[in-house]
């Protein structure tokens, strides 16, 4: 047999696809017949990941789950549609442009607004988060039925939290619907722009600049231990957990690596502790600076000001006035 | 191994994908290097301005103004000596009125055939004929040059404005402005039931293409007796709650800047300091020339252009009905000195330098 031009350890995709009787998973009580789904073998998706497609559990809350969400979208897809007169061909060519939007500072934090005036804004919030909330308890009760502990489930809470600060929680403090985040592709972003330079800049929200560290510092982890892992596995090194206790396995150059580079090596537990502490610190830290913008800080650069945080620059302008005080005219 | 039909299927994807991302390359028109930075603050801040060289050789070679054709003295006969009908500028001398008269058709109406040149203008049966509404707008806009040019100094300086500033050869500005109510605006009276937009969430002509509000000039550079105020930003740490403005008044006073940056071909840090956007003792002094940019615009508006809706044929007037109007783009084109801040009108000062007189 022509050897391999590619050593197996150096690739992009899987190169080993299981292939036998379809896995249908272990016995859990009343649970096993609602897994649904003739399960199929895809080798595309055998490159990326398990070649085993389902079956799938859905139950009670995957469906109601499913059902909202799809609420939502349609919602907001039909919003958008409408936003362009109904016009098929807007609505594609403009669909990064479309949004549903909250309703308008006129409406306060009315619980049911006009439908044109936001009012399909809340109505998909409702939906959304329903959907979301149902997914949460789905990911919490799939991951205890299997004896498994809950820890997605509570990193899928810590996102939620951010979500919920950000188009329920503040705007319910700040007491307007009007704070809340729209429901659209760029206009989400200009909301985060303009929410930035309307309280004064973002970057000296110390919670902002906790939620970056811990962003980037999740990036530098997962870019870490994927790596790490990727080098071992001419020595079956994906076999974590198989090879912790032993010596001269894969895992073991692992952790060696890290302590003749830097040091100081995390086990191969103690690692995905890092990763899931720094990707849920994040949205956590993330949350909390949003919720303390305008509600309990109004402008975050002179809050930086006053507490020392903001570097003094030199003066290379030389101290420019507000025109409106010398004119007396509206700014 | 790689077999043949997985090779043809990897070189197929490859070449879909090539043309997919060069067809997104080419459609969305980006920069391509070389681009230039120019550091305008403190080192290491982000007080950069960034231009993509060739446009901005581009727009260079488009920003000469024309030749002044031959030095007007201000001695000799006055135009109203020899033109008695003369309502206006009669004081200049007959050189300069003369001058002044052959620039316009240049900066205003060159093309030829029947309506251009000084038949644009005059009925060139009776040159003293006042009736066509070129006529009547050019008159008003002689009195905007002027009022720019003498009242509006902050903004302007010496340099000044002319119409080429403007009108480029052309009898429209390329970059005026009228309300806009977006694509396919729900019927008058009728607000519907699904797809309110908010005024925004389309792209937006008037805010770089952007989601951002697409009628904000009507805001904020339309009527100067109760504009919209453009600032929103807090000016204390802590709330005081008196602060009426929220983040959809941020995304409104957001597309103004952003026509701002897009009418001077300059980054947001051209005027603010990165760090603290609404603070004005950090900011650059052009932040000040720009506020004052502001009023001009909005008082143009008011006294000039608004008023000449009933003057203006139908097919001046925007979709809404409106005269059209002035942002910064008409006279900036791209530029932070229009014209590169060529001294055009040092040659004109008599004719457009202001202040008014007859």
């Amino acid at each position: 047999m022509q050897a391999p031009i590619i050593p197996d350890y150096q690739n992009i995709f899987t190169r080993v696809q299981v292939r036998s009787h379809p896995d249908m998973g272990v016995h859990i009580r009343n649970a096993a017949d609602e897994r649904i789904g003739e399960p199929i073998f895809s080798h595309l998706i055998g490159r990326i990941g398990n070649a085993q497609l389902g079956p799938i559990y859905l139950g009670f809350l995957g469906v109601a789950s499913l059902m909202t969400g799809a609420l939502a979208f349609v919602i907001i897809g039909f919003n958008m549609l409408a936003s362009v007169n109904w016009d098929p061909i807007q609505f594609v060519r403009q669909l990064p442009w479309l949004a549903l939007e909250p309703p308008p500072p006129s409406q306060g934090f009315k619980l049911i607004p006009p439908l044109n005036q936001g009012g399909w804004y809340c109505i998909t919030g409702f939906f959304l988060t329903t959907s979301i909330l149902l997914w949460w308890v789905r990911s919490y009760r799939r991951a205890r039925e299997l004896g498994m502990g809950t820890h997605v489930a509570w990193a899928f809470a810590a996102a939620i939290w951010l979500y919920l600060v950000l188009g329920f929680i503040r705007p319910a403090l700040m007491g307007s619907w009007s704070e809340a985040v729209p429901f659209g592709i760029f206009p989400h972003l200009d909301w985060t722009t303009a929410f930035s330079i309307k309280y004064g800049n973002l970057y000296y929200n110390p919670f902002h600049c906790l939620s970056i560290v811990f962003l980037y510092g999740s990036v530098l982890l997962f870019a870490m231990h994927g790596a790490t892992i990727l080098a071992v596995t001419r020595y079956g090194g994906e076999r974590e957990i198989e090879q912790i206790v032993d010596r001269g396995t894969a895992s073991e150059r692992a952790a060696l690596f890290w302590r003749w580079t830097m040091g100081f090596n995390a086990t191969m537990e103690s690692i995905h502790r890092w990763a899931w502490w720094f990707a849920v610190l994040t949205p956590l830290t993330g949350g909390i600076g949003i919720l303390l913008t305008g509600t309990v800080v109004d402008n975050w650069y002179l809050w930086g000001m006053k507490h020392g945080i903001v570097p003094p620059y030199p003066d290379v302008f030389g101290g420019v006035v507000d025109p409106s005080i010398a004119t007396g005219g509206r700014p | 191994m790689i077999t043949n039909k997985q090779f043809n299927l990897i070189t197929g994807i490859l070449i879909a994908s090539t043309f997919a991302v060069g067809y997104i390359v080419w459609k969305t028109g980006w920069d391509f290097p070389p681009v230039e930075t120019v550091q305008n603050g403190f080192r290491g801040t982000a007080m950069v301005q960034v231009r993509d060289m060739e446009d901005k050789a581009a727009l260079d070679r488009r920003s000469v103004p024309p030749e002044v054709p031959f030095p007007a003295s201000d001695t000799g006969p006055k135009a109203k000596e020899q033109y008695p009908d003369l309502q206006y500028l009669g004081d200049l001398s007959e050189e300069q009125f003369n001058r002044l008269m052959l620039g316009f058709a240049e900066w205003v109406a060159p093309k030829e055939g029947d309506n251009a040149g000084c038949a644009y203008c005059h009925k060139p049966e009776n040159m003293a004929d006042r009736s066509l509404y070129t006529h009547q707008v050019a008159q008003r806009m002689i009195q905007m040059t002027r009022t720019i040019n003498s009242e509006w100094k902050a903004h302007v300086a010496n340099t000044g404005v002319t119409c080429y500033t403007c009108h480029r050869g052309q009898p429209v500005p390329a970059n005026i402005w009228f309300s806009n109510a977006g694509p396919n605006p729900p019927r008058v009276g009728e607000s519907g039931w699904v797809g309110w937009r908010n005024g925004q969430n389309v792209a937006a002509p008037s805010a770089g293409l952007t989601s951002l509000p697409y009628d904000s000039l009507s805001a904020y550079l339309r009527t100067s007796q109760n504009p919209t105020d453009i600032r929103v930003t807090p000016t204390t740490a802590l709330p005081t709650g008196s602060n009426p403005t929220g983040i959809m008044d941020a995304e409104k006073t957001y597309a103004l800047m952003i026509h701002m940056s897009q009418s001077l071909g300059v980054n947001c840090t051209f005027c603010h300091n990165s760090r603290a956007f609404n603070a004005w003792d950090q900011s650059p002094p052009q932040r000040v020339t720009a506020w004052h940019g502001i009023r001009m615009a909005r008082t143009i508006n008011q006294t000039y252009m608004e008023p000449l809706q009933t003057v203006f044929p139908a097919n001046r007037l925007g979709p809404q009905g409106d005269s059209p109007k002035v942002g910064c783009s008409t006279c900036h084109n791209g530029l932070s000195k229009p014209l590169n801040g060529a001294q055009m009108l040092r040659d004109y000062l008599a004719e457009l330098g202001g202040p008014q007189r007859r």
